[in-house]
């Protein structure tokens, strides 16, 4: 292998949902964690199945699994903590997987037009091809609605 | 030698909230922004009937001098199962007196996390953020979120004529500042 071939090496967190597997790039990638209580509460994002405490922040879980492989999931071993961008801003969101996952070293082929929006790229492991996931475009987020000025910050209450 | 002289702790600013139950879901609400909490029987016995086309979730407006409360069901407002509601709170600079089951208990909070920006759909207009009392998280609501203009003008043109409605002004136990 050249050397400029292997700088177009990057590094993807390969995670199971159901039978299938999907990649995301590991720079996308926050933490891995144990399921932990998902606190519900009252709200019309249907993709989004409550939130979870985690070092102090609140974050979102997303559910996926119904976007990619048609089902929800019905058993869970982890979440994986993905960074979500809105315009400059970044967030925080689970996404429940149902398997182990792993940290490969491979080579993104870009996604082409005809590919769905979600797919960020593919790649090649193991015999397998891969969908590479773009979180920006599988999460939930305010589409048209202004985010300038929003901030998710944690906020001093206001006495 | 000096000792360094032990820092001095930073007062922790804190806002007082109410938190409350409908339908088995705890929300929180500031003590600031709730003017009355008042029975619901006490509350009903002033109201009139309202019905504004696809607005379920009011059905009763209470006349105060010149202004009009409208009563919004809690339950209807977060798509949660029809509760009847035991309390009301009547929030402050608003029109709005929300009917809820009941107070689960007063507390302070010390850390208001915005909405992420996941949510992305009406929660954004309930919801001023997210709260974490004793490892469980709430939603803290808001106040002007529970009517929008668009719902008030709805209201206002649903208003029954005067002379129908209940004279009853019902004035409440003031519970905070």
């Amino acid at each position: 292998m050249t050397v400029s071939a292997e700088l177009e090496l990057q590094s993807f967190v390969l995670l199971r949902l159901g039978e299938r597997r999907f990649a995301v790039p590991a720079s996308q990638i926050a933490e891995l964690v144990a399921p932990s209580r998902v606190f519900t509460f009252p709200h019309r994002t249907s993709q989004i199945e409550g939130v979870i405490l985690r070092r102090g922040r609140i974050v979102p879980v997303c559910n996926v699994a119904e976007t990619l492989i048609g089902k929800r999931l019905t058993s869970r071993r982890l979440y994986l903590l993905a960074v979500r961008h809105y315009g400059v801003q970044t967030e925080w969101v689970a996404l429940p997987v149902t398997g182990e996952c792993e940290l490969i070293n491979a080579e993104m082929a870009a996604a082409a037009e005809s590919d769905a929006p979600h797919v960020a790229g593919w790649l090649s492991h193991a015999g397998d091809v891969i969908e590479v996931l773009n979180i920006d475009a599988i999460t939930p987020g305010p589409g048209q609605m202004r985010v300038e000025g929003e901030t998710t910050d944690v906020l001093e209450a206001r006495p | 030698m000096r000792v360094a002289a032990p820092a001095k702790p930073i007062p922790v600013r804190s806002e007082q909230i109410i938190v409350f139950r409908i339908c088995g879901e705890l929300f929180a609400v500031s003590s600031a922004s709730v003017q009355e909490v008042r029975s619901s029987d006490s509350f009903s016995g002033a109201s009139t009937e309202i019905f504004a086309p696809g607005l379920r979730k009011v059905r009763h407006v209470v006349r105060r001098g010149d202004r009009s409360l409208f009563i919004v069901s809690g339950a209807l407002h977060f798509d949660l199962p029809p509760s009847p509601g035991t309390l009301v709170f009547v929030l402050r600079k608003t029109r709005t007196a929300l009917l809820v089951d009941g107070i689960e208990k007063m507390t302070a909070m010390t850390r208001l996390q915005s909405l992420p920006l996941s949510f992305c759909h009406e929660e954004r207009q309930w919801y001023r953020g997210l709260t974490a009392i004793d490892q469980t998280v709430i939603p803290v609501v808001h106040p002007e979120g529970f009517l929008s203009p668009e719902e008030l003008a709805l209201l206002d043109a649903s208003m029954p004529p005067l002379a129908s409605r209940d004279g009853g002004n019902a004035e409440g136990t003031v519970i905070t500042s």
